[in-house]
Formats: C-alpha cells, structure tokens, sequence
C-alpha cells in the first residue's frame, strides 16, 4: 500500500469537512422550519438570524393546525388520490410494459411510436384542459386519478425490465397451458417486483408532490389535496405588493404567527415523506439507474 | 455467426411484412395482446391525442359556446399577434437565460459533488451526506416554493442577515434582478443531490485497474481524478449535458408560477407561466393555444435533435 502524502490527508479532510458543510446547507431549511414551528411566536419575531434550537416552546400553532378541518380534507384526498391513482398507473404500466415486451408482434414498432411520440410532441396546457373539459372530468375526483395515469418513459423501464426475463421461463409457462394474462400476473409480474417496487414509488410520490393539476382542474374545497391547501396557505396568502408589505409590517406580531401556521402545516405535511424517504432511498436510487440503462 | 443473424434478421423483416395473410395470422395468435392494450390506447387518444386535435384552436378563435370544432377559423392571427409582440421576445429570452444559467451552474454541481463524494473512504458519512443532500428532492415545488419566499421577504432570514450586516431588509421577489439568482440557487440546492446519483454510478462502473496502472504511473490522488476518473465519466457527462441542452425550452413552468410576481414579470415570464397566465387566467384560449403549440413545435426539434447527437456520442437514447 502506498503512502498517503501530506497534501492528499489534507485534501481528503479538507473533502470531507466541505460535504458535511453541504449536507448541512441542504438539510437547514428543513431544519430551520422544525424549530421555528415550536418556537414562540414572540421571541421569533424578536430574533433576527439562524435558528439553532426553538426559541421557547409553543404548540399553540400546532394545536390551530391540527384543528383546522381541511387538514384532514386534504390528507383524506390526498391519499385517496395517491392510493387509487398509484394502483391505475401500475396496472396500466405493467399492461404497456408486458405487450410491448412480446416478441413477434406485428403492430409492435407501430405502437411503440405512437406511445413514445407522445414524450416529444403534446397539445399543449390549453387543449389538454379543453379535452379533459369536454370529456366532463373537470371538478371531479376522477380527473385527478386518471389524468397523467401512465408515463411512457415508466412505461419503458418496465419494458425493458420484462425484456431482461429469461425467454425460456414464459416458454415454459407457456408450455404449462398459461395464457398471456396468466403468464403476465404469475410469471412476469413477481419477477419484476423491483422494478415494480421503483416505478411505484415514482408514482406515488409525483402524486403526493402534485400541485398544479389539483389547481387548474378542482374546484370544490372538498376534492382538494394536501398541497392545494399548501398553496392557499403559502404561496397565495402571501404579501405580493408592497403596499400589503408595508400595512402588514405594523402588525408584525400578527404577521409572525403566520409564519408559525406556516411551518407548522409544512412540518405536518410533510412529515410523512420526510419519516419514510431515508429507508426509501436506495430504491429511488436503482430506479434512476434503471431509467438510465434502459434501451 | 453473423450469417445466422442476417438470416434472422431476414426473417424478422418477412414477419413484419403489413400482409394481409400476415395480419390476420398476427391477430389470431396475439388478439389477447392487443385486447389487453385497449385501455392504454383509449388513455393515449383522449389525453395524448385528443390535445393535438384540440391544438387547431390556434388557428381558430375559440368560443366556448361553439366548440373547437365550431369556432371560427382565423389562420395564423393569433401566431402573428405573439410573434410581433413584446411578449415574445421577453420569453423567449427569459426562457433561453433560465436554461443557459441553469446549465452553466446547475449541470456541473452534482458531477462535483459526486466526485468529491467518490473521494469518501467513510462509508456511513458518505451515506450519511447523500440522504441529507437528497432532502430537498422530496420536498414538494409548494413547498420548496413558499420556504423561498418566507426566507426572500423583507422580515424572512435572508432579510434578518441583511439586517445584522447593517443592510437595509428588502423582498428580494420584489426585485427583477434578483429572480434568476433565487430560481438556480434553489434549483442547485434542490437538485445536487439526487442528479449526482447518475454519476456516481458512472464512478462505481470505473476499472479499478485503471486507478493502479495510475498509482504504478506515480499519479497522485489529483492526478487519478483528473486522467482517470473524469475521462471515464465523459460519456455519461456528455450525454446528459446533450439531453440538458435539448431541453431548453422546457423551463420549469410550474416552478416560476410559485415564484413570480406581477413586479417581475420582466425577467421572470417564461413560457410555462405565460401560456397558463394567458391561457387559464386570462381566458385567451386560442391565443395561449397558440403560443404553446409554436413552442411545442420548436422544442420538439431540439429534443429530437440532441437525442440523434446523444444516440451518435454515446449509444444511449431516451428509448
């Protein structure tokens, strides 16, 4: 083994401080946003600067979020969207997947490119919302599960991920007396169960993430999701001009606990994601390596 | 060898000859197949499709009461309307500055970070700096957004900071020069983490061997990196800043609509938030129609070009 010379142990710590200091930066908004949702609303409009641990400890905030009814409106919708949306991408996937994997297939290139046209080439924001329309799905729930229900490039992994089984296990199958459904539910679907797994969580958590098709095809409070709620409270409740900035500046006490309602429902809906993403990760990590080698 | 493989190849061509003898015996063996594709078909055609037919609005000024069929057709108007006007211009820059920028300073963050992160002979820490730089990834653009605008506002941290070095406080959102540094520093800070995945797992493919011939060379850790590891990861590099550079229309739209103001509209309209404001807003149907199918039709150039160049540099396409 070759000795490490005094420039490289200086470079490699040097290496290693700088990635903790990134590590930090990246997390700290997060962070910041934890503790300032248990501070007090008094002494965090009082403190100018970083945050390093809650200043005092107030639940108030969390009590009046956790009270709000659409918290849960929103949850309740927000799950239901992800759960059955999810399910529909995955049976659609697969499908997709699974007949464009079969091998002799005359229309099969046909297909793939009218499929795959798709990823270059799209009406645009306003036909979309015009089609959707026309086909009575705005302000229903439905819209929000059908609508983005599957993504040719998924669509593609997965195809590629059935092309990598052995030809000789659904020969055999085959042989057995299985149909195309059979071999597709017993053979290929638990083989792929990894990529299934990925495509899956991509799936899920698009939906979760997804704001801007809940704000341009809902209406009724009532269907909203978790991050319409989000939006209203963060981005449109916002101060946009500055003679709001200045009006609000003299209620700047009323102004802090707006902020505190804010962190707090950012720490709440977003909890969940932030609990599981860790133990997640190293999928999320294969999936990007699968999209990557695909082809 | 390469005689059987023409004579497949052969084969497979008579296959897939459009027979009718053909495409009968193709139905009767795979009609499941084809079954089983009706409900992706029926997807494509209403929500793929149906919005290309319903793009002709473009050329027509729609009327909700009349229809996109019945709606009164009107030519290239309203392409006419966008292409002289001042908009254009301001987008098309506004678009085109956000992505070189983007480029520029967003594309080569992650290749640092993952070799610098190649670097760690610490396993737990290296894990530990990956999770930690991956947050951000899975934090919602709602939330990704309203954090920047808290921390940007006159009395949010960045404003407080100002304040302490004697600076007078100011909603940075407010000010339109400020836009393209506060989109691609959250844009780095959002995505360093999770798009050096692609690249460290470019490092982990690299010969082992190369790195001893190096050390046998006398290379040093320095030298290894720069004659060794990044030539390696070229062709991943390369490929990816193609694929980067065939979507340079395709700004993140929804992002700038949490961002933006009417106050700077100037440096901050590209054409996601301008074919929505203009479109949904605004109700200018054919108009935003149009705008959206003009760019749609350029951008679909750039990406079918860059993916022929990627094809060419590294055998590798999007499908």
């Amino acid at each position: 083994m070759i000795k490490k010379s005094k420039g490289e142990r200086i470079f490699s710590v040097f290496n290693v401080v700088i990635l903790g200091i990134l590590a930090l930066v990246c997390a700290y908004p997060m962070v910041y946003v934890l503790f300032a949702s248990f501070s007090d609303p008094m002494k965090l409009m009082a403190h100018a600067g970083f945050l390093f641990k809650p200043l005092g400890f107030s639940v108030e905030a969390y009590k009046t979020v956790l009270t709000n009814p659409e918290l849960y409106t929103g949850y309740a919708n927000t799950l239901l969207y992800v759960a059955a949306g999810a399910v529909l991408n995955m049976i659609m996937t697969l499908l997709g997947g699974f007949c464009l994997s079969r091998k002799n297939l005359l229309w099969k290139n046909t297909i793939m490119f009218i499929f795959a046209f798709t990823m270059y080439f799209g009406g645009g924001l306003i036909p979309t919302y015009l089609i959707v329309e026309s086909l009575g799905l705005v302000n229903t729930r439905w819209s929000m599960i059908i609508i983005g229900c599957v993504s040719t490039y998924n669509m593609i992994i997965m195809r590629t991920a059935i092309y990598g089984i052995p030809d000789s296990i659904e020969e055999a199958a085959q042989i057995d007396g299985a149909g195309h459904l059979t071999v597709l539910w017993k053979v290929v679907a638990p083989l792929c169960k990894p990529t299934i797994a990925v495509l899956a969580l991509f799936y899920i958590f698009s939906k979760w993430n997804d704001w801007f098709n809940p704000m341009i095809y809902l209406r009724d409070r009532s269907m909203y999701p978790l991050q319409t709620f989000l939006r209203e409270l963060l981005i449109i409740n916002d101060t946009t001009n500055v003679a709001d900035e200045a009006a609000l500046r003299d209620t700047a006490n009323l102004n802090m606990s707006k902020y505190v309602i804010q962190y707090c429902t950012i720490i709440v809906s977003t909890a969940p994601v932030l609990c599981i993403y860790p133990f997640l990760q190293k999928y999320f990590a294969s999936g990007v390596m699968v999209g990557a080698v695909k082809g | 060898m390469s005689l059987i493989k023409m004579n497949s190849v052969q084969k497979k061509n008579k296959e897939r000859k459009f027979t009718v003898y053909n495409i009968k015996k193709d139905f009767k063996k795979n009609h499941t197949i084809y079954f089983l594709l009706i409900p992706l078909f029926v997807y494509y055609i209403l929500f793929c499709y149906g919005p290309m037919y319903g793009a002709i609005i473009a050329f027509k000024r729609y009327s909700p009461a009349l229809g996109i069929l019945g709606s009164d057709w009107v030519g290239f108007r309203y392409f006419e309307q966008f292409l002289t006007s001042d908009y254009f211009w301001k987008i098309m820059r506004n678009t085109v500055v956000l992505a070189l920028y983007s480029i520029i300073f967003c594309f080569p963050a992650p290749i640092l970070l993952a070799l610098m992160l190649n670097e760690v002979k610490i396993k737990w820490y290296k894990k530990g700096v990956q999770t930690l730089t991956y947050l951000p990834h899975f934090i919602s653009m709602v939330i990704i957004c309203g954090l920047i605008r808290n921390f940007v506002a006159s009395d949010g941290l960045i404003g407080q900071i100002t304040a302490i070095f004697g600076g007078t406080p100011e909603n940075l959102l407010m000010q339109k020069e400020n836009f393209r540094a506060i989109y691609i520093i959250s844009d780095i800070w959002q995505s360093i983490g999770w798009n050096s995945i692609i690249f460290l797992a470019a490092l982990a493919g690299v010969d082992q061997e190369l790195y001893d011939a190096a050390v046998v060379d006398g290379a040093g850790r320095l030298k290894q990196v720069i004659h060794v590891t990044i030539p390696a990861i070229m062709p991943t590099i390369i490929v990816m800043l193609i694929l980067r550079i065939g979507g340079i229309l395709s700004v993140n739209g929804e992002k700038v609509i949490l961002l933006y103001n009417e106050l700077i509209y100037d440096t901050a309209d590209v054409i996601g938030s301008f074919t929505y404001r203009k479109g949904l807003l605004e109700q200018n149907y054919s108009y935003s129609a149009a705008v959206g199918l003009l760019m749609s039709v350029v951008n679909f150039f750039f990406v079918t070009m860059a993916n022929k160049v990627s094809k060419k540099a590294g055998g590798y396409n999007l499908w």
